[in-house]
């Protein structure tokens, strides 16, 4: 049994081509049926979100799987397979293992480290088995999937620290406040990333949140959202000494907040620090600002500086994750392997004893008299010669590693001894037969 | 399987302990060199005493440069077992000298560094700070290590200057001394950090160090622990030499000194309270004032004669 996994993605596709093959969640039933409905295709499975579309497959025939699904994707969008094709990334084995993990531990997203993924590869789950599309094999598969992805986000560090503009303002401030509980937050402007920061603020334990905009009203409705206070564009600058964080966005052209005002601000407030978010472009606050004592500026571009800071400490920590993974796919691959060999050998062995069986009977009976000892040593004779003439090639097929190979080597045994082998699970489709 | 899996997770430790180890063996074979006379019990619980500051230390900086917080939680207990055993040192030498065991340069390290480590896990109770630990244990270590190579000698007190304000003297002092010398290791840690929030470097020091409002209420606490001691450390000298000597002050070369590094934490606990220094300028001042006072505690007694020398504690 083995796994592909055939999809695009960010990395593949743009987006123009991402949202033509998006999956409808009402459509998933129908989809999932069709899926199954495909020569071979024993389990599958379909997750699609903004950045990726995947279908996942268990079968017994990687190859001819990998192209009926290439071809499922395209026709199901209406779309060509020569359209479609250069985007389309297929694995298969191994290869499928590791990739659908990384995918779920977020090694593999956008933003590496995000926590999205997991849940809506949960979601993905979720409809195959409603659909009972899942079957032994992805269950298994999926819930190692996620317990590699839990056992990455333990043991490294790859989404401890922040990697959105918003919330890297919240990170520095707790460098500077520790708690934000009880700090006093002060927009600047309505923008809509001022916004953004101010709900995480809020989030965090900031506990008064007040709001300035030129037009009073605007401030008002923004003030009302967040529980907080709307003040006075005009005179603003009296209320600088009560704000711990500031956040700017205004559309000035010029500066709205000078050095005086927040030199005067820190008397009063007794040099307490000052955390200052210009977000604006052009600028709202005199660099100059940055310079006086225990006041910390920061604009968009500093803030992008943390960011990038974070997301290289991210890739430092993907390297750990990767290993996590590898581990976690040799263990999969190996309960794969077990899965898949096992039925044939089992067969294989049925077989022979058959034969053996059948054979010694005729023997025993042709012979006539014979004592309980001279049976003995007949049965023991013939069940040595067939564990002998097994003995090879039951370990060849253990240890064959290459899925391709192994396959072949299956295919081979099967056919030479005519086997039929029975599937591992009942809600698997029927093997064909050769 | 599994048995793999645990042996690659605790790899680290099982490096740091055999790291331990090999050091430990060092370290004893440094102390007993330094001593060479024969080993007394004295002796072997500093060397403990040492040991364990050492191991602490190492466990503190590899919870802060590894972030793992469980290594600052032993660390913390291992501390505890160390000023334990410190104790007992100097518990032994005043049944020793039957008097107060802090005359000799050797004694006077080696309770400085006591001090130091008491007042720290007493701060650990309120901020929970791993990377003060990666302060405090180091310098007690340092202090350790210095102690033992300045000569152990065992200096029966002056009867001049027996009394009951003696230990309460150099306890006052000492405490005080410790906890500037923490409010000095926070004040560093907060120009750090106030750097690096400045010039927007987010590197692995500025991920290491803790908010700039901690650090500056660390300072801020040590400050305010440390000028009520030193007070106290002056007053019950300046009474002790009125008995001693029949005089409170004399400018001694000890007493000017102390008094120059009082007026300085005076002034910036002045600051702090009423004018609302805090931050850069309330760290900068900390750590000035600090090296004043280790010139007051090291350099007056090593380079001027006067009363705190520490022969002067000898007999006549």
């Amino acid at each position: 049994m083995n796994i592909v996994v055939v999809g695009l993605s960010h990395k593949t596709a743009p987006v123009e081509i991402r949202e033509k093959v998006a999956f409808e969640a009402d459509a998933l039933e129908d989809r999932l049926a069709q899926l199954l409905a495909l020569p071979y295709v024993s389990e599958a499975m379909i997750v699609s979100t903004c950045n990726r579309v995947e279908l996942y497959a268990a079968t017994m025939r990687p190859e001819q799987v990998c192209v009926e699904l290439q071809r499922f994707m395209a026709e199901s969008h209406g779309l060509t397979p020569a359209v479609l094709n250069p985007h389309l990334y297929s694995y298969a084995c191994q290869d499928a293992v590791r990739h659908v993990f990384r995918v779920t531990a977020s090694l593999d997203s956008m933003v590496v480290g995000e926590p999205q993924i997991l849940g809506q590869i949960k979601t993905a789950y979720g409809h195959a088995c409603d659909c009972k599309s899942a079957g032994l094999v992805l269950n298994r598969f999926m819930h190692k999937a996620f317990s590699a992805a839990k056992r990455v986000r333990t043991e490294t560090a790859i989404a401890s620290s922040a990697v959105s503009v918003s919330y890297a303002a919240v990170e520095l401030a707790r460098k500077i406040f520790e708690s934000l509980e009880n700090k006093t937050v002060m927009l600047v402007g309505a923008g809509e990333m001022c916004e953004l920061a101010a709900k995480h603020f809020v989030r965090y334990g900031v506990s008064k949140v007040l709001v300035t905009n030129r037009t009073y009203s605007r401030a008002e409705t923004l003030a009302e959202s967040f529980g907080g206070v709307a003040v006075n564009f005009a005179n603003f600058r009296e209320q600088l000494h009560r704000v711990d964080i500031l956040l700017s966005s205004t559309g000035s052209p010029d500066y709205v907040i000078h050095a005086a005002d927040i030199k005067a601000a820190c008397k009063l407030r007794r040099y307490e620090p000052m955390f200052l978010i210009d977000i604006a472009v052009p600028r709202d606050i005199d660099p100059a600002v940055g310079k006086i004592d225990s006041v910390y500026l920061y604009d968009v571009d500093d803030l992008q500086g943390v960011v990038q800071a974070n997301l290289k400490e991210r890739e430092k920590e993907a390297i750990k994750a990767e290993e996590i993974i590898d581990q976690e796919v040799l263990r999969f691959h190996e309960w794969l392997a077990n899965l898949t060999i096992r039925p044939t050998i089992v067969a294989l062995r049925k077989q022979l004893e058959g034969v053996r069986q059948k054979e010694l009977q005729r023997t025993l009976s042709s012979l006539g008299n014979l004592d309980d000892h001279e049976r003995k040593m007949l049965d023991a004779m013939t069940s040595a010669i067939v564990n002998k003439i097994l003995h090879h090639p039951t370990r060849l097929l253990k240890q064959l590693n290459c899925d391709d190979d192994k396959l072949r080597y299956l295919d081979a045994v099967q056919m030479l001894f005519d086997l039929s082998i029975q599937p591992p699970s009942d809600d698997m489709a029927e093997l064909p037969e050769d | 399987m599994c048995c793999a899996d645990w042996w690659k997770r605790s790899y680290f430790n099982v490096e740091l302990f055999a790291r331990l180890c090999y050091l430990n063996v060092l370290l004893s074979i440094v102390i007993v060199c330094a001593e060479r006379e024969t080993m007394e019990p004295v002796t072997l619980l500093f060397a403990l005493t040492t040991t364990l500051y050492l191991v602490a230390s190492l466990l503190y900086l590899t919870a802060m440069i590894g972030k793992r917080e469980n290594a600052g939680r032993l660390g913390r207990w291992v501390l505890l077992v160390g000023v334990v055993a410190h104790a007992a040192v100097f518990a032994v030498r005043h049944s020793m000298v039957s008097g107060t065991p802090v005359t000799s340069l050797h004694e006077s390290l080696s309770f400085f560094a006591w001090c130091l480590v008491l007042l720290f896990l007493l701060l650990d109770l309120r901020f929970r700070l791993s990377v003060m630990g990666a302060f405090a244990a180091p310098s007690a270590l340092c202090l350790m290590i210095f102690s033992a190579l300045s000569p152990d000698v065992v200096v029966p007190l002056n009867p001049v200057l027996r009394s009951w304000l003696f230990p309460l003297h150099i306890s006052f002092a000492f405490l005080g001394n410790a906890a500037f010398a923490l409010s000095f290791g926070a004040g560093v840690m907060y120009l750090i950090q106030d750097r690096m929030l400045k010039s927007k470097r987010f590197n692995r020091l500025y991920r290491m160090l803790p908010s700039i409002n901690v650090l500056d209420q660390v300072n801020y606490t040590c400050l305010s622990v440390g000028f009520p001691f030193m007070t106290l450390g002056i007053i019950t000298g300046a009474v002790w030499a009125n008995l001693a000597w029949g005089g409170y002050w004399s400018w001694d070369p000890k007493e000017t000194w102390a008094l120059i590094t009082w007026f300085l934490y005076a002034g910036l606990l002045h600051g702090r309270l009423t004018v609302g220094w805090r931050g850069r300028r309330a760290a900068f001042f900390s750590i000035v004032a600090f090296m004043f006072l280790l010139f007051t505690f090291l350099g007056v007694s090593l380079l001027f004669n006067g009363y705190h020398t520490f022969e002067v504690f000898s007999m006549p």
